[in-house]
């Protein structure tokens, strides 16, 4: 904005802008505006304006369609008197975990071996970033049939004569939930690579190469100076896997469905069972706002601190 | 192009549209029949209705056994853009008519004269306060048991009438090296056979009291207990990779003989014929072990939406009529496997299993045996429903909870359900 007002000045002498040209002028004068002014209403409307709609549906007694009955907190007490929405809550805090941590750490050793100067890099770099560019349900499908015991691995190693051998998680209600961790770093760890592919790139060859002149070797070039530095990436990816391993909903659909015996169920797929499913409207918002929370709980410290950080900039 | 022709075009483009159904009867239909067999079957409405110079608007939303599409006709409701009719389970008919959005059909229903054509067990779900606000397509028995008459005979066996028999049958299969039960876990396969149990070991009274009283008593008797015993058996009766197994492909075991029974709604004819198998001579139906005299029925309606249209008014007043015509009940209800939600259509074209369940019908009629379907959304509302599925198929699949534990979760769940 500051910048916009200093150039129009430079170009025209404000006082003529406005009496020369009158609509136009204003126009040119609040142009930038005017264009974001639709996405700021869209954004207003449909994505704050409905987190407080939610909000309020979660404390009214909305079956099939919302209402207005105001029950208070009721519909919170009967969601964590559900199990399921119990098992979604410790699901998520499982799943998140093991997701972000296995799918840094996956993308960041590929980074690191691409980083190799290897031959045919750009090949390999295809490779493993392609699953980025399918969705969640491909994968999901994909995985439903290479895990399905009947079909997958476990037949074919039984096929090459290992008989004994047993490798089903995706029908063990205790171990599914590992399952959508396998498909979800999967898809994900490609992408991570990436990232940190073009963060170590960026990295200063000088100061490596003077590393090196000190003695340091392979290991410790990066364990002391290249890994320290990339910071801000592991920030970005600590973000984008967050949002990602929240949001975990097709995934489940495809691979789970949320069994079996309702093991892998995550808060998204509990939300959306219970508004369309079992006309508990008022239930979904409830788990809705309870997401939101914990979202909010990560994010709003973040991004806290990476204001102030600008402002300190400043 | 300029924002104002992109403005003139859109408006032309909505006010064509508009103005194609606007001007003659036309109604809007939204379903989830988007597979071959149900496709054709509404297609024979849909040629019934342009003979009578109905316009047909066609919105299919597929999958999700009808979710997805629950989905967007809450959006049409709440945005006041509702179709004209929609398809609909039998609670449904009734959670969408404690709306007040669903038309009276009254007039229509008085002129065809429904109150004694209609299957009388369905008549209380598709009224509200004394007024008819749906109309029934079909009728499906959920308690039947297909089972593979080769391997049957192979092991020289016969199929089961009681739930005893129904374990004993199935050692002798294990022990004959097949599969004895063809089952799919999925919520709500699980809850069929909890059906089919809950009603096999305590009879349609219990049924009742169980199922659609929702009696605290019933709920933890000893005979409710035997019911999930009966389910933990049934675990070894299934093979190992079952679960999230889709129905059709539990019903390709029995047609490959790797499995010898499956308890299914009769939809189940429809894989088998596409697999050229015959009723009495490739395969079997009876009713559910110890289901006999029983008849435990879901159906599919069609819901109106109030218009003040009167050209949509005209539509749906026809729809509603159509869909009780007895060719079309005929012709659809061939297609997709079930019978005719009228009690007076000829079933000389049918097979011998739909034969078979429309006199098992009328038997169950007269003798009070005729029952909703609790896996099927036709015994208690969605909230309710969930609680069952819930439970039951957590019970199913995690072999360390006990009958007691399940039942307790149960009572728990739908006292927070009410």
């Amino acid at each position: 904005m500051s910048m916009f007002q200093t150039s129009s000045q430079t170009v025209l002498p404000r006082r003529q802008v406005l009496d020369g040209a009158g609509l136009r002028g204003w126009f040119a004068k609040y142009a930038s505006q005017v264009a974001v002014s639709p996405s700021i209403a869209i954004v207003l409307i449909a994505v704050y304006g409905f987190m407080v709609w939610t909000g309020v549906v979660s404390f009214t007694a909305s079956k099939m369609l919302p209402n207005y009955n105001f029950v208070g907190f009721d519909q919170y007490v009967r969601l964590w008197s559900n199990p399921i929405w119990r098992i979604a809550v410790s699901n998520i805090f499982t799943f998140g975990l093991l997701f972000i941590s296995i799918s840094t750490l996956v993308g960041l050793a590929l980074a690191i071996l691409i980083d190799q100067r290897i031959r045919i890099e750009g090949f390999f770099r295809t490779i493993y970033l392609y699953p980025m560019a399918l969705s969640f349900i491909v994968t999901g499908t994909a995985w439903k049939w290479i895990l399905n015991p009947g079909l997958g691995i476990e037949r074919l190693v039984h096929l090459w004569g290992w008989e004994s051998f047993r490798f089903d998680w995706l029908i063990n209600p205790q171990y599914a939930i590992y399952t959508l961790v396998i498909a979800g770093v999967w898809q994900s760890s490609g992408f991570v690579m990436a990232l940190f592919l073009a963060a170590l790139r960026g990295i200063d060859e000088d100061i490596i190469k003077a590393a090196r002149l000190d003695g340091a070797n392979g290991i410790a070039v990066y364990r002391r100076i290249i890994i320290p530095q990339l910071g801000p990436t592991f920030l970005t990816v600590l973000v984008i896997l967050t949002q990602q391993a929240v949001k975990s909903f097709d995934l489940v659909v495809a691979l789970t469905a949320g069994g079996p015996g309702n093991s892998t169920h995550l808060p998204a797929t509990f939300m959306y069972t219970q508004t369309f499913g079992r006309d508990q409207m008022a239930v979904g918002a409830a788990s809705a706002v309870m997401i939101f929370m914990t979202v909010a709980a990560i994010v709003v410290p973040y991004l806290y601190s990476d204001l102030r950080n600008q402002r300190d900039d400043v | 192009m300029s924002i104002r022709n992109l403005i003139v075009a859109t408006g032309l483009l909505l006010s064509t549209s508009s103005l194609a159904l606007a001007d003659e009867p036309n109604v809007e239909v939204m379903h989830y029949w988007t597979s071959g067999s149900e496709a054709a079957g509404l297609d024979v409405l849909k040629t019934l209705l342009e003979k009578e110079g109905v316009k047909w608007a066609d919105s299919p939303v597929a999958g999700g056994t009808g979710m997805n599409m629950v989905q967007v006709l809450r959006a049409r409701i709440a945005s006041d853009t509702a179709p004209a009719a929609a398809q609909m389970h039998a609670q449904q008919v009734q959670a969408w008519a404690a709306e007040d959005v669903l038309a009276d059909l009254s007039d229509v229903a008085q002129k065809d004269d429904w109150a004694s054509v209609i299957a009388p067990e369905l008549v209380p779900l598709i009224t509200s306060n004394g007024k008819y606000v749906a109309v029934p397509v079909n009728v499906h028995r959920s308690n039947w048991l297909w089972y593979n008459k080769k391997v049957f005979d192979n092991a020289g066996l016969q199929p089961p009438t009681s739930w005893e028999e129904f374990n004993a049958v199935s050692d002798k299969l294990l022990a004959a090296g097949v599969t004895p039960l063809a089952l799919g876990g999925q919520p709500w396969q699980e809850l069929d056979l909890f059906e089919s149990a809950v009603l096999g070991l305590g009879g349609p009274d219990f049924y009742r009291q169980a199922i659609l009283q929702l009696d605290e008593k019933a709920l933890q008797s000893d005979t409710m207990v035997k019911v999930f015993d009966q389910l933990r058996k049934m675990n070894k009766y299934v093979d190992s990779n079952y679960p999230g197994r889709d129905w059709n492909l539990a019903t390709q075991m029995l047609i490959k003989g790797e499995a010898a029974m499956q308890i299914m709604g009769d939809w189940a004819k429809g894989e088998l014929a596409l697999a050229n198998m015959q009723p009495n001579v490739d395969y079997g139906c009876v009713p559910a072990p110890g289901t006999k005299g029983s008849y435990v029925w879901l159906t599919d309606n069609f819901g109106f939406f109030v218009t003040k249209d009167p050209n949509k008014q005209a539509g749906q007043t026809a729809m509603a009529s159509a869909i009780l015509d007895k060719g079309f009940q005929e012709a659809f209800n061939l297609k997709k496997g079930s019978i005719p939600s009228r009690i007076d259509v000829s079933m000389d074209k049918f097979d011998f299993c739909g034969k078979a369940a429309y006199a098992d019908r009328a038997e169950a009629q007269k003798s009070e045996k005729s029952l909703p379907s609790l896996a099927h959304n036709a015994a208690a509302d969605a909230t309710k429903t969930g609680v069952f599925l819930d439970v039951v198929s957590t019970f199913f699949e995690t072999p360390s909870v006990t009958s007691k534990q399940a039942i307790d979760q149960l009572v728990a769940g739908l006292k927070s359900a009410q």
